[in-house]
């Protein structure tokens, strides 16, 4: 049976996909936390991850695309399920570039500030996470999508509220203007992570509607 | 006109119904992208020569509904007929029933000729029209909650699902287009076996005979039509009424299955009534109004609202047409046929009421009187033979259309030989066979006489009591005795 030979390669390059972007929220979470514990070796590392993370990632799209396209499957999803993997790869892709960021600029951190930027990693990673099991439901289980979109908009409720918090509380310490505005970059950029999750989830809410048709 | 001329008409048919028909079975799969349409096609006509040639050449399936058109130049013209109303509506993109374009045109023939129209046919054809889509509509619904259900509780990766239906529809697909082929050989083929141009050919041991030919060749005819036409309506069906989802696309061609299944088979209602089971009640069935049917019924689930009215608007105007036009285009090309180029396009059937018919009036305890008034004489016109029965004894309509059936004159030789050579035998029990053998040689002038006969040399030509267990028996039982009138018929002396 050519047909299930072929759904099942595609079945478990699309599985292997979302296991890079989930992996790369938490090596994102974690090399935020090692910048921020100075841990220099250990954040090295975790940038090489996740870039590797993020290059594995965009390969196996291309593939599952070009496997879609080649074998006409899934004629009436196709579209839904090639956006819903770009989507998800932006994930990945905003949590590498973040994390580039703090390799390049080396912002100085006040100590004061290092719980904020911890739990709004951690928000942003879990919103991450929460978006990879949504889209992993999509395949198998459109049902179970609800309850993994809902935790979606939890975590990037709470980033944003840490984000906002963080801001405030920068923008309020006696600090130059300029290291302020990097300050402030930094949070929205970890943030944006969650955004991303948030573009996902809104992508696959319109889906579930259209497979229930 | 050579027989190659008249086949033309029948090729002309069978690729109409090949351009027609094939959306039954596959328009759905291409309509919703599942199965391109190439593939489609060539499994399609793949299947339908198989069909045709395996399973079309029995005796059983032979007759073909054209079989009630006596004369070869007038089934040339109603199967034209047919041919050119089904061209039409697939012109048009509509997906309409052949077999109801064979029907009407035979209408045509039967006015034109002036032979009793079987007031059952045109019931029939109304019949298809509203209870078959409904039937369809019902199970289509019933088979979607259903199939939701399974989807829901088994959980399949969106892949798998996709892979199972598209092996689903390229299976479903495949046996439609097997009894397609099997099923509608006959009315494009069958009229043309008295005369078929074909001989035997043996090789390896097995033999080709020359109606597997023949129906080889109309097959190849619809696939033609298949492969180079059929996309048109594949189109409407599949996604031009109701956008369908390869899901919605599997249980539409399931539920037509089903719905041919359950309320056509008479094989399954006697299986059902003799094993003490309720059964289906049977009702004509048309593949082109079932597959439409179970469209609106996935349509009418999600709302309605995905219905495209205005073709749906013209689909049932089509089916309207598609007799009607066959009707009038049959009676219109018969006439010009018979006068322009000269050809016999019907028979003429005679009556008359002599002794043999009196006394089997009188054996099955009818009122005789008034008959003698209309002895002796000929009549070639059934209609008028009817009514100047009417006038004369005053019976009521079901004895006067009994009384007319044993007027009719016949000219039967029977010859068992000739059976075996058609491939007759084998649709004949033992029994059955051994009570025509003791009549070799005879010759009747009344086919109810030589059916008597046959009941009398052996019971199993004998009609059971009328019940549902009985039922398929004594269907069974006419047919085989309509084909052997037909086999053994020899040209009547004047």
């Amino acid at each position: 049976m050519p047909l299930f030979k072929s759904s099942k390669v595609i079945e478990s390059q699309i599985d292997d996909f979302l296991d890079q972007v989930a992996e790369g929220a938490l090596v994102f979470k974690e090399g935020v936390r090692a910048y921020l514990a100075g841990e220099q070796q250990d954040f090295e590392s975790r940038l090489k991850a996740i870039a590797s993370h993020e290059s594995q990632a965009d390969k196996l799209s291309k593939e599952v695309e070009a496997h879609l396209y080649s074998h006409s499957l899934i004629p009436d999803h196709r579209g839904d399920v090639l956006g819903l993997l770009e989507n998800t790869d932006n994930i990945i892709d905003m949590a590498k570039s973040s994390l580039h960021q703090f390799a390049v600029e080396i912002p100085d951190i006040p100590t004061e500030l290092h719980e904020g930027y911890l739990r709004l990693a951690e928000a942003s990673c879990l919103a991450g996470e929460s978006a990879v099991m949504a889209a992993r439901a999509f395949f198998r289980d459109v049902d179970a999508v609800k309850d993994h979109l809902f935790k979606v908009h939890h975590y990037e409720r709470e980033a944003d509220q840490l984000s906002d918090g963080l801001k405030r509380r920068i923008f309020r310490m006696d600090l130059e203007l300029a290291r302020k505005t990097q300050l402030r970059y930094f949070a929205h950029n970890v943030e944006t992570v969650s955004d991303q999750a948030e573009a996902v989830a809104d992508r696959l809410a319109i889906y579930v509607i259209k497979r229930n048709i | 006109m050579d027989i190659l001329v008249f086949l033309s008409s029948g090729l002309f048919l069978g690729w109409s119904l090949g351009a027609n028909d094939a959306a039954n079975v596959f328009g759905t799969a291409v309509g919703s992208r599942m199965v391109k349409f190439r593939t489609a096609a060539f499994l399609c006509s793949f299947f339908i020569v198989l069909g045709a040639t395996i399973s079309g050449s029995g005796a059983a399936h032979t007759l073909g509904q054209l079989g009630a058109v006596n004369a070869l130049a007038g089934a040339f013209t109603v199967a034209l007929a047919a041919a050119l109303a089904t061209f039409w509506m697939t012109r048009l993109k509509l997906p309409v029933s052949t077999s109801q374009a064979v029907v009407g045109a035979i209408i045509g023939w039967n006015l034109y000729a002036s032979a009793l129209t079987d007031t059952g046919s045109l019931t029939r054809i109304v019949l298809t029209w509203i209870a078959c889509p409904l039937l369809s509509a019902f199970n289509a619904v019933i088979l979607m909650l259903l199939l939701r259900w399974a989807i829901r509780r088994a959980k399949p990766h969106l892949l798998e699902l996709d892979a199972l239906t598209r092996y689903g529809l390229l299976i479903v697909g495949a046996f439609g287009s097997y009894s397609l082929g099997a099923n509608n050989i006959a009315n494009v083929m069958g009229i043309f076996l008295p005369e078929n141009p074909f001989h035997d050919v043996h090789f390896w041991g097995l033999t080709f005979n020359a109606t597997q030919q023949l129906f080889l060749l109309g097959s190849l005819a619809i696939g033609v039509g298949v492969v180079t036409y059929s996309q048109r309506v594949m189109r409407t069906v599949g996604g031009g009424l109701v956008r369908m989802s390869p899901v919605a696309a599997l249980v539409v061609v399931l539920a037509h299955s089903i719905t041919l299944f359950l309320f056509a088979s008479a094989r399954l209602e006697h299986w059902l009534a003799s094993h003490g089971l309720p059964t289906f009640p049977l009702v004509p069935v048309s593949s082109s109004q079932a597959v439409i049917g179970a469209i609106i019924g996935i349509g009418l689930l999600r709302g309605g609202r995905g219905i495209r009215y205005n073709i749906l608007g013209s689909i049932s105007l089509g089916w309207l047409a598609t007799p009607l036009v066959a009707g009038v285009m049959s009676f219109l090309l018969l006439f010009f046929v018979e006068n322009v180029f000269d050809q016999e396009v019907y028979r003429t059937i005679r009556f008359r009421i002599d002794r043999q018919v009196v006394e089997e009036v009188e054996r099955l305890h009818l009122p005789s009187e008034g008959l003698a008034a209309l002895a002796g004489r000929d009549m070639s016109n059934p209609v008028r033979f009817r009514r100047r029965l009417s006038s004369a004894t005053g019976l009521p309509e079901n004895q006067l259309d009994l009384i007319t059936e044993l007027a009719r004159l016949a000219s039967i030789r029977v010859d068992p030989g000739v059976l075996a050579l058609a491939g007759g035998r084998d649709w004949l029990t033992p029994g059955q066979w051994q009570a025509l053998e003791t009549l070799d040689g005879n010759s009747y002038t009344r086919s109810w006489a030589f059916h008597r006969d046959l009941g009398e040399a052996s019971p199993e030509w004998r009609p059971l009591p009328d019940s549902k267990v009985n039922r398929y028996w004594n269907q069974d039982l006419r047919r085989k005795l309509e084909y052997l009138d037909r086999i053994f018929q020899t040209q009547p002396e004047e």
